[in-house]
């Protein structure tokens, strides 16, 4: 036995650690400053804008190869930071409206759910993988059921919590099997292991594999473990439902393309067949049941699971092509749904106000510039060019194509075609109907900003779209 | 003698997670899954790992179930809150699908071939002791996830907070 002990490289973990630190300051500050509570987002923003730095610099191997800092990693925790800053921008008067107090713990909470999703971006070792994914579910569940008064907050909080813990027992499970089947849980060792010695035919091993699965599959939305999603997404707070609509999901992105294709590429012939029929299912369900509905959190909640099967497609060829195109979907996604939750969290008041389709009516008469964004968000959820949706869609679309998934593709462009109706519906309600009742606008110069940055996004990525696909096959081409 | 041990906790723990879920009574409930955890600790004790077992029983019988029993005795639940089914016949595609569940299981355990062993084997736990080796790993090898692992107890203790602290109505306005 060895006794010496070596501290542990800690430098790539530098910007995870400051975000803890921001994180529990904010918590202590909520008792000491008890007036200036605007204070709360100012440090919460500027501490996630210092990470992003951070993280835009941060390189290289941690805690003896449990933690892995490469371009992979930090292209996903940038999506996360932007999410938190954008969530961040909404919140502060939107809490005010609503009329919920703990800022500090609202705040801080979030912070720590950015953390856990950095954690699991970078994980290479499957403990610490659960532990980030543990992280970032308990603080986006807390934050759900943050608006105590709200019953459909407290029932959201609950059905989110109850099925994610689910998820957790099937994740750990899933990996009892893999330890017993390996030994190990560093991920490069099961690697290894794969290629080593043939454990492929070892069925215990791909067991545990199919469980991890299922449970990544919750944590995406990916039918059929899609069931809380639209609830959880109706109840939670608006901002909270766009945080939650973007940032988890990239996480799981990330963690999911990371096994899939650094830990199990050999495993590939098993899973593809699984995943086909789960993203065939996705689709039709998300895009078939999003045309029923009548709130428009719901709508986005039915369409968020839609769009997880679209970014699903790019995983299924196993080629880097495709996870750069999934990547590069998700960055997308990030401010075409954002800015659409924006949109929500602009026309929102105290109750169901805001909420119900039927609010947008003449949008386009009373509040144009409004509806003008709205019109730009749906156009690009939907995939029009020239906004960034129909580049993204586009590269996934290729990706599978390239790698011969043509059936795919054909059912995924039908499925688009179906999503057509519900974005649009807004849009015409918009401009095609006149205004019913009169509806408040809340403005705010943060929620300024964060529409402008969204459909800055929308368009520039719409309108030249090499630089970031190009950015994206690099991180992962390399 | 050890296989016969493994046998004796697993049907007790079996059987006792069937009673702990069909009680009607959920202190009962609360009660059965005490014993059902001591029976947990005898599986750590089969082990080697008398220090796991030792945590199970002080830290899962000793404050966990006694958190459970105050909130359960805090909120008063009288009798269950039934709710129709969400899916007709759920009951029959309950059982076929645990059917079908259990046979992937047996399929997936029948062909298990076990994985290399790590550094720590049985006689070395037992010469170092498992309280040491334990903490060994935890503060060296595994200090990363240790440390995670106290930020996830942060976030509950935030979360909680957040959540359950009574806020001071007469300020609402």
């Amino acid at each position: 036995m060895s006794n010496t002990f070596l501290f542990p490289v800690v430098s790539p973990l530098g910007p995870e650690i400051f975000l803890a630190a921001v994180a529990c300051c904010l918590v202590i500050f909520d008792s000491l400053f008890k007036e200036q509570r605007n204070i709360f987002p100012v440090i919460s923003i500027t501490g996630a804008t210092v990470t992003t730095l951070m993280v835009a610099s941060s390189k290289g191997l941690g805690f003896s190869g449990m933690y892995n800092v490469d371009g992979f990693s930090v292209f996903f925790k940038i999506i996360c930071l932007l999410a938190l800053i954008f969530t961040v921008l909404m919140s502060h008067n939107h809490l005010k409206v609503l009329g919920v107090k703990r800022e500090g713990e609202y705040y801080s909470l979030m912070l720590f759910a950015c953390i856990g999703m950095m954690v699991m971006a970078s994980a290479l070792d499957l403990i610490v993988l659960y532990l980030g994914l543990e992280l970032m579910a308990l603080s986006v569940y807390c934050l759900v059921g943050i608006q105590k008064k709200d019953k459909r907050a407290s029932e959201a909080a609950i059905k989110y919590f109850l099925l994610g813990a689910f998820a957790s027992c099937l994740f750990l499970f899933g990996l009892s099997y893999i330890y017993g089947a390996t030994g190990t849980t560093s991920l490069p060792v099961v690697t290894s292991f794969l290629t080593g010695e043939g454990i492929k035919s070892n069925p215990a091993f791909l067991l545990g594999l199919g469980l991890v699965l299922i449970a990544f599959s919750f944590k995406v939305a990916a039918a059929p473990f899609h069931m809380w999603t639209p609830d959880a997404y109706e109840g939670a707070m608006t901002p909270v439902t766009g945080f939650m609509s973007v940032a988890p999901k990239a996480a799981g992105f990330a963690a999911l393309s990371r096994l899939l294709f650094e830990a199990f590429p050999a495993l590939h012939g098993n899973w593809v067949l699984p995943f086909e029929i789960m993203i065939f299912l996705t689709m039709a369900i998300g895009n078939i049941t999003a045309i029923s509905q009548v709130s428009i959190k719901r709508m986005l909640a039915y369409s968020s699971i839609a769009h997880a099967g679209y970014a699903l497609l790019g995983l299924l060829p196993g080629t880097a092509q495709g996870v750069s195109a999934t990547m590069n979907y998700l960055f997308i996604y990030l401010f075409m749904n954002m800015g659409a939750f924006a949109v929500i969290v602009l026309l929102q008041q105290k109750g169901l106000a805001g909420e119900r389709l039927e609010d947008y009516k003449g949008l386009a008469k009373s509040h144009p510039v409004a509806a003008g964004l709205m019109l730009v968000f749906m156009f690009s959820l939907t995939g029009i060019p020239p906004t960034a949706g129909f580049i993204g869609k586009f590269n996934l679309f290729v990706a599978a194509l390239n790698a011969g998934y043509t059936g795919m593709v054909i059912w995924a462009v039908i499925f688009s075609a179906i999503s057509a109706y519900f974005y649009l519906r807004v849009v015409m309600l918009m401009y095609m109907h006149e205004p019913q009742k009169e509806v408040a606008i809340v403005r705010s110069g943060a929620l300024s900003a964060v529409l402008v940055m969204t459909l800055a996004g929308v368009l520039i990525i719409g309108i030249y779209p090499n630089d970031l696909l190009h950015l994206a096959g690099m991180i992962f081409g390399k | 003698m050890v296989y016969l041990l493994f046998f004796y906790f697993s049907i007790v723990v079996i059987g006792l997670a069937y009673k702990v879920i069909s009680a009607k009574n959920p202190v009962h409930g609360v009660l059965t899954m005490l014993a059902l955890f001591f029976h947990m600790a005898g599986f750590y004790l089969l082990l080697n790992a008398e220090f796991l077992a030792a945590v199970q029983v002080i830290v899962y019988c000793g404050a966990i179930l006694v958190l459970y029993l105050f909130v359960l005795f805090l909120v008063d639940i009288k009798s269950e809150v039934k709710t129709g089914p969400f899916i007709k016949n759920g009951a029959k595609l309950a059982i076929l699908s645990s059917i079908l569940l259990l046979l992937t299981f047996l399929r997936g355990v029948k062909n298990f071939s076990l994985g290399p062993h790590g550094h720590f084997t049985i006689e070395r736990v037992q010469e170092i002791t498992h309280t040491k080796a334990i903490g060994q790993e935890v503060f060296t090898t595994y200090i990363l996830p240790f440390e995670i692992a106290g930020l996830i107890l942060l976030v509950a203790v935030i979360g909680g907070l957040a959540l359950a602290k009574r806020e001071a109505e007469g300020k609402e306005g």
